[in-house]
């Protein structure tokens, strides 16, 4: 399941004072299988972007091709395309209606056509992904969870449709730490077990640092950068002038080499850090 | 999405010589504008109505194409009471179109009726782009003010008003943010029957309910925590000001509306 754009811009309100370019020409492809993560500045259009690939919104001008098919074409059904492309909101949990968990996470494959009895096992193995009992919660209203349990039902929901490319606009935001990584690992383990494509939107340069194998760097509506984590922050100077900066360990490899230390920079985790410095410093630990 | 087409209620900031006006003297104008349309009777009046209006919406430096777009959502009102005027008034049959006669008189109110709604919908429009909604409900209150005495509790009215007129833009953006994370789920608002849909608005509506719930929550403990206790005392930060530029706009629009009403 590959996704395609080309010379895609969308400008909100437009005809009006108050039109925005969030998109500007933007070539991209992304292909079966891979883990991309897409960062960049408030306001540079990264959501905006991301509802393209399901057909929320559709280009002002240029085109997107999901699987081969024309998104904007007249006989596309995008309720098809939406089934294979899952996408994630930011605070997911505010799309929360059903009186029970079941009803809710079985919303998306009760639309998709499916019997009761697929749909109860699409919830069982959808809950247990994120890490939560289909037993217990299954006839509990979603409305009387812990923030983070909402979280979790919000993207098994998503999940129970068993999209073939899973979208998450900061699925973290508002976490705490270990429910950070709880989620994300979570997603990780998808992505390597069920070899679904996972783009990311994220805010945290150590989170798609640790997770993605292709970085996109967005910026005032344009890509800006595109390559592996190492490869993007390579560009250490162009990610400052965005505000965006590199990852903690990174940048502490930037600055022993600038103290004259010769360490590679290509670092992004604390234990390759460990092993490199140790490296350069003969050995000892 | 489309409901952002809607111009009515929206606020586009500016410093045209009609956004400077005092909020009040906006408010009387459109009272006088209303007062007119429905003392007017015959073209020239409505021509020159018109024109007065047109002379505003100039002033306001609102681009016109902005400005007529305001009438799109109400135009199957505007339709049915043109048309309903047009066949259905008796009098000197002009010509006949399938089963519906069209008299000389049918025309004229049609077409009167039809003016006059057009102008309605533009000069209310006109004061909710050029003033913001503070400014709006504190004319509103001053206006108001006077009646306190016999029981309207004018300051209350305009807390409430500022606090819808806030909200719709933020509730709207909530049911879009809502209805496409529901349509990513293969939700569908469109097709169905009556019942269908009906039913096909419980993902979108009890989600809004709980986050509207939510927010007056969040915002009754803000406004508690930063000292609201009702109007009793309160200052305001920005005083409204009735300046020469009023003084002449006031003066000009009761002239005209004397005029033409009289008039025609
Ligand atoms: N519904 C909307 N109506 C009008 N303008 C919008 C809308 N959504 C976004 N924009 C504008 O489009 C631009 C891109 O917004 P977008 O939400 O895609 O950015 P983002 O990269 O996701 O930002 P963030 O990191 O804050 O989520 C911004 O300038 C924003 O103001
Ligand atoms: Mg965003």
């Amino acid at each position: 399941m590959s996704i395609r754009l080309e010379n895609v811009s969308y400008r909100y309100l437009e005809d009006t004072p108050m039109e925005t370019t969030a998109l500007a020409e933007v070539n991209l492809e992304i292909g079966e299988g891979e883990f991309v993560g897409i960062i960049g500045p408030t306001g540079s259009g990264k959501s905006t972007l991301i509802q393209h690939f399901n057909g929320l919104l559709l280009p002002t001008s240029g085109k997107v091709w999901v699987d081969g098919v024309d998104l904007a074409h007249k006989d596309t059904q995008l309720r098809i395309i939406r089934q294979k492309v899952g996408m994630v909101f930011q605070y997911p949990e505010h799309q929360l209606f059903g009186e029970t968990v079941l009803e809710d996470v079985g919303f998306g494959p009760q639309n998709g056509g499916l019997p009761a009895e697929e749909v109860e096992q699409r919830v069982r193995r959808a809950l247990a992904y994120v890490g939560l009992d289909f037993e217990e919660l299954k006839d509990q209203s979603p409305f009387e969870l812990s923030g983070g349990q909402k979280r979790r039902v919000a993207i098994a929901g998503v999940l129970a449709m068993e999209p073939s490319v899973l979208i998450l606009d900061e699925p973290t935001a508002g976490l705490d730490p270990k429910g950070r990584e709880e989620i994300l690992d979570e997603i990780c383990a998808l992505h390597k077990e069920r070899g679904i494509t996972v783009i990311l939107v994220s805010h945290s340069m150590e989170d798609v640092a640790r997770l993605v194998d292709r970085l996109i760097v967005m910026d005032k509506g344009r890509v800006v950068l595109d390559g592996t984590p190492v490869e993007v922050f390579r560009e250490a100077d162009t990610l400052r002038e965005l505000g965006l900066g590199l990852p903690q360990v990174t940048e502490l490899m930037h600055e022993l080499k600038a103290k004259g230390l010769a360490v590679n920079t290509d670092i992004l985790t604390v234990e390759a850090a460990e092993e490199e410095i140790a490296r350069v410093m003969g050995g000892q630990r | 999405m489309r409901f952002r087409n809607l111009t009515i209620g929206q606020h586009i900031p500016g410093d045209s010589p009609i956004h400077r006006l005092d909020p009040r003297t906006k408010i009387l104008g459109t009272a006088l504008l209303i007062v007119l349309l429905f003392s007017v009777d015959g073209f020239i009046g409505y021509a020159l109505v018109a024109l007065a209006v047109a002379a505003v919406i100039h002033l306001s430096e609102l681009p016109w194409r902005f400005v007529i777009r305001g009438l799109r959502p109400l135009m199957v009102i505007l339709l049915l009471t043109v048309g309903l005027n047009v066949f259905l008034t008796e009098g000197e049959v002009l010509f006949r179109l399938w089963f519906l006669t069209v008299t000389r008189e049918g025309l004229v109110r049609g077409l009167m009726m039809g003016t006059r709604l057009i102008l309605l919908i533009l000069g209310t429009s006109l004061l909710t782009l050029t003033t913001s909604p503070i400014q709006l409900t504190d004319g509103i209150e001053t206006l108001l003010n006077p009646f306190r005495r016999i029981g309207v509790p004018a300051h209350e009215l305009a807390m409430m008003m500022t606090i819808a007129l806030r909200f719709i833009p933020t509730l709207l953006e909530e049911t879009e943010k809502i209805m496409k994370a529901q349509m990513a789920r293969g939700a569908d608002f469109q097709s169905g029957g009556l019942m269908q849909r009906a039913k096909s608005l419980i993902p979108l509506l009890v989600p809004l309910f709980v986050s509207a719930f939510r927010r007056a929550d969040e915002l009754a403990i803000a406004m508690e925590a930063r000292g609201y206790r009702g109007g009793q005392g309160r200052t305001k930060f920005r005083e409204l000001r009735f300046g020469r530029i009023d003084a002449v706009a006031m003066v000009l629009s009761v002239a005209f509306t004397v005029l033409v009403g009289v008039l025609f």
